[in-house]
């Protein structure tokens, strides 16, 4: 600590009050994450002292079945909604990364309007729309939740887009013409010469539209029915009428999901690809 | 680099293969929506489940009642605010992750971002919890009450009377203290992209032509960082005026926001038209907002 060199002029992470500011900030936006994961641990109704270990919460939460049938309908939502917004998103990338078309600057701002338009104004505009057009709500699972999931691949597939968008600008045309000529027809090489130069980036969008579907509560909460509640749906109940030790069992395995779910989008694209993509 | 634009008219079938779909779902699972929406707008009510669209304004008028008024004013003001306080906060974290050495930069980027890919339900929550009357900040505050007090016992003062917890949650400041907590990640990854780009060596040129600290601050650092500010603060603010959860779960009856005003339209109120009016008024702000910016933008390329 004391033998170190002098502090550069530019070297302002080595000044005290620089690293207070941000060991501060990370206080700020850890600690009540910390809490509430510690205190899912804890051997009492009321979240202020430890009583002691126990995981007895994780087994209520675990034997609540509309809790766990919530998670399942997140699960099965956020999973139906990658898959198609991958493709949809995929598709749009290199729709607008190759072709020149009329009106394509109205697509492509039209495109990335689902991501400004706040949230409210699209749940809102779901409710309106699956009202008018009497969409079916006592479909059998999981077609009860097509709905929501219809709801969030509009939201997601924007992201996808823009992800892999990011990915194409690097790719040589070269590589293939170079396939078309040797006698690659247009889908061969699609597929075995743009989509691998794609894939990182497929991987990162998947993830990207996997978290931003689970996350989800404003629009599926204009969209969700009964029978169709959803994790944060029912979290948001659950927070509103009683809190319960239980929330916090819930709430640690999903932040556990999460984290494990950045972890492996970091081994495929690096901190910088995933920042770039916000 | 990117290969050369094709026309559409020579590809016929690709293009086909590649466009319907993503043009078909925007179209009927987007624009369709919207576009009910918008017309719903001129319309009234005229059954218990039957809405006439008559062309009205009406709800345009109603929307610009005072009452209504009042609460987009504040909703803006709310959202400014929130985005001054990220700002503020964020800047100097963005810059430490820039000027940080590399080998720690990953990880001040991934502590940033984590929080970002955690559920924003649980976030408030969790906010909640620790703002409660039997929360730690009122654990906390306690504390100081009581250290201050035993410091006045000290010099001879009467001490104080004894702590009693104060209301944290279910105002305007547990309000903006939420959307601060939910957005200051949207505020510091643009920053630190803007601040990474920037050219070190004229910090240094400034500082070593005798500029101080903080005049190299203002008058080098920021005004290279503009575009990164001003991202920074649209990525913020957008959001943050149409939030609809901070100010549910943790404002008071006062607190409410334009998104709750029209959430009950569509819920409790069932007054679908003037809820319809008051979305595409957020909107039409958005837009505003976006217009804006962009203005601003191409000002300072034509000055470059």
């Amino acid at each position: 600590m004391f033998t170190r060199t002098a502090i550069a002029p530019l070297e302002y992470t080595r000044k005290l009050w620089m690293r207070s500011w941000v060991g501060l900030t990370m206080l700020f936006l850890y600690a009540p994450l910390i809490v509430l994961m510690i205190f899912s641990f804890n051997d009492s109704k009321r979240n202020v002292m430890w009583k002691g270990f126990t995981l007895k919460y994780y087994e209520k939460a675990l034997n609540n079945d509309s809790l766990v049938e919530a998670m399942v309908n997140s699960l099965t939502i956020a999973f139906l909604a990658t898959i198609v917004s991958l493709v949809i998103g995929a598709l749009a990338a290199v729709m607008l990364w190759r072709f020149r078309f009329p009106f394509k600057g109205l697509v492509e701002g039209t495109m990335s309007l689902p991501i400004i338009v706040p949230e409210i104004c699209l749940g809102v505009a779901f409710l309106i729309f699956f009202a008018k057009v009497d969409w079916p709500t006592d479909l059998p699972w999981p077609l009860n939740l097509s709905a929501i999931t219809i709801a969030h691949i509009t939201f997601c597939f924007p992201f996808v887009a823009m992800v892999v968008r990011a990915r194409l600008a690097s790719f040589n045309n070269e590589e293939e013409e170079a396939a078309k000529d040797l006698g690659a027809t247009e889908w061969q090489a699609f597929r075995d010469v743009l989509l691998p130069h794609i894939k990182p980036s497929l991987v990162a969008g998947a993830l990207l539209a996997f978290t931003l579907s689970l996350d989800d509560f404003v629009i599926t909460f204009f969209t969700s029915g009964p029978d169709t509640i959803t994790f944060p749906v029912k979290v948001y109940s659950m927070v509103r009428f009683s809190v319960t030790p239980e929330v916090n069992a819930a709430s640690t395995i999903l932040i556990v999901l999460t984290v494990a779910l950045t972890f492996v989008a970091l081994k495929y694209q690096g901190v910088k690809g995933i920042s770039d993509a916000h | 680099m990117s290969g050369p634009l094709q026309d559409w008219k020579s590809q016929k079938k690709p293009f086909a293969a590649v466009a319907s779909a993503p043009v078909f779902w925007l179209a009927l699972f987007f624009i369709a929506p919207m576009t009910i929406v918008w017309l719903y707008s001129f319309g009234q009510n005229a059954g218990p489940a039957d809405i006439d669209i008559s062309g009205t304004l009406d709800n345009y008028k109603r929307a610009t009642e005072w009452l209504y008024l009042s609460i987009f004013l504040k909703s803006l003001a709310v959202a400014a605010l929130t985005t001054l306080i990220c700002l503020i906060i964020g800047f100097p974290v963005a810059m430490a992750i820039t000027f940080v050495a590399p080998k720690w930069r990953p990880w001040l980027l991934l502590g940033i971002m984590l929080p970002f890919w955690t559920n924003l339900l649980i976030r408030t929550y969790a906010l909640m919890a620790l703002m409660g009357t039997n929360g730690y900040m009122n654990k906390g505050l306690g504390g100081l009450w009581e250290g201050a007090s035993w410091l006045r016992t000290l010099v001879g003062m009467q001490p104080l009377e004894a702590w009693t917890p104060v209301q944290l949650l279910y105002n305007n400041f547990a309000v903006v203290l939420g959307l601060v907590y939910v957005h200051l990640p949207f505020m510091v990854l643009p920053l630190y992209s803007a601040l990474d780009r920037l050219d070190k060596s004229l910090i240094e040129a400034s500082l070593d032509l005798g500029a101080g600290h903080f005049k190299t601050f203002m008058q080098v650092v920021v005004p290279l960082a503009a575009p990164g500010i001003v991202a920074g603060v649209m990525i913020t603010l957008i959001p943050a005026l149409g939030a609809y959860l901070t100010p549910d779960l943790m404002g008071g009856t006062d607190s409410q926001m334009i998104a709750n005003v029209i959430e009950r339209q569509f819920k409790r109120a069932n007054d679908w038209p003037f809820g319809a009016a008051l979305s595409f008024l957020l909107i039409y702000a958005m837009f505003i907002l976006i217009a804006l910016q962009s203005m601003r933008s191409n000002k300072v390329k034509e000055v470059r």
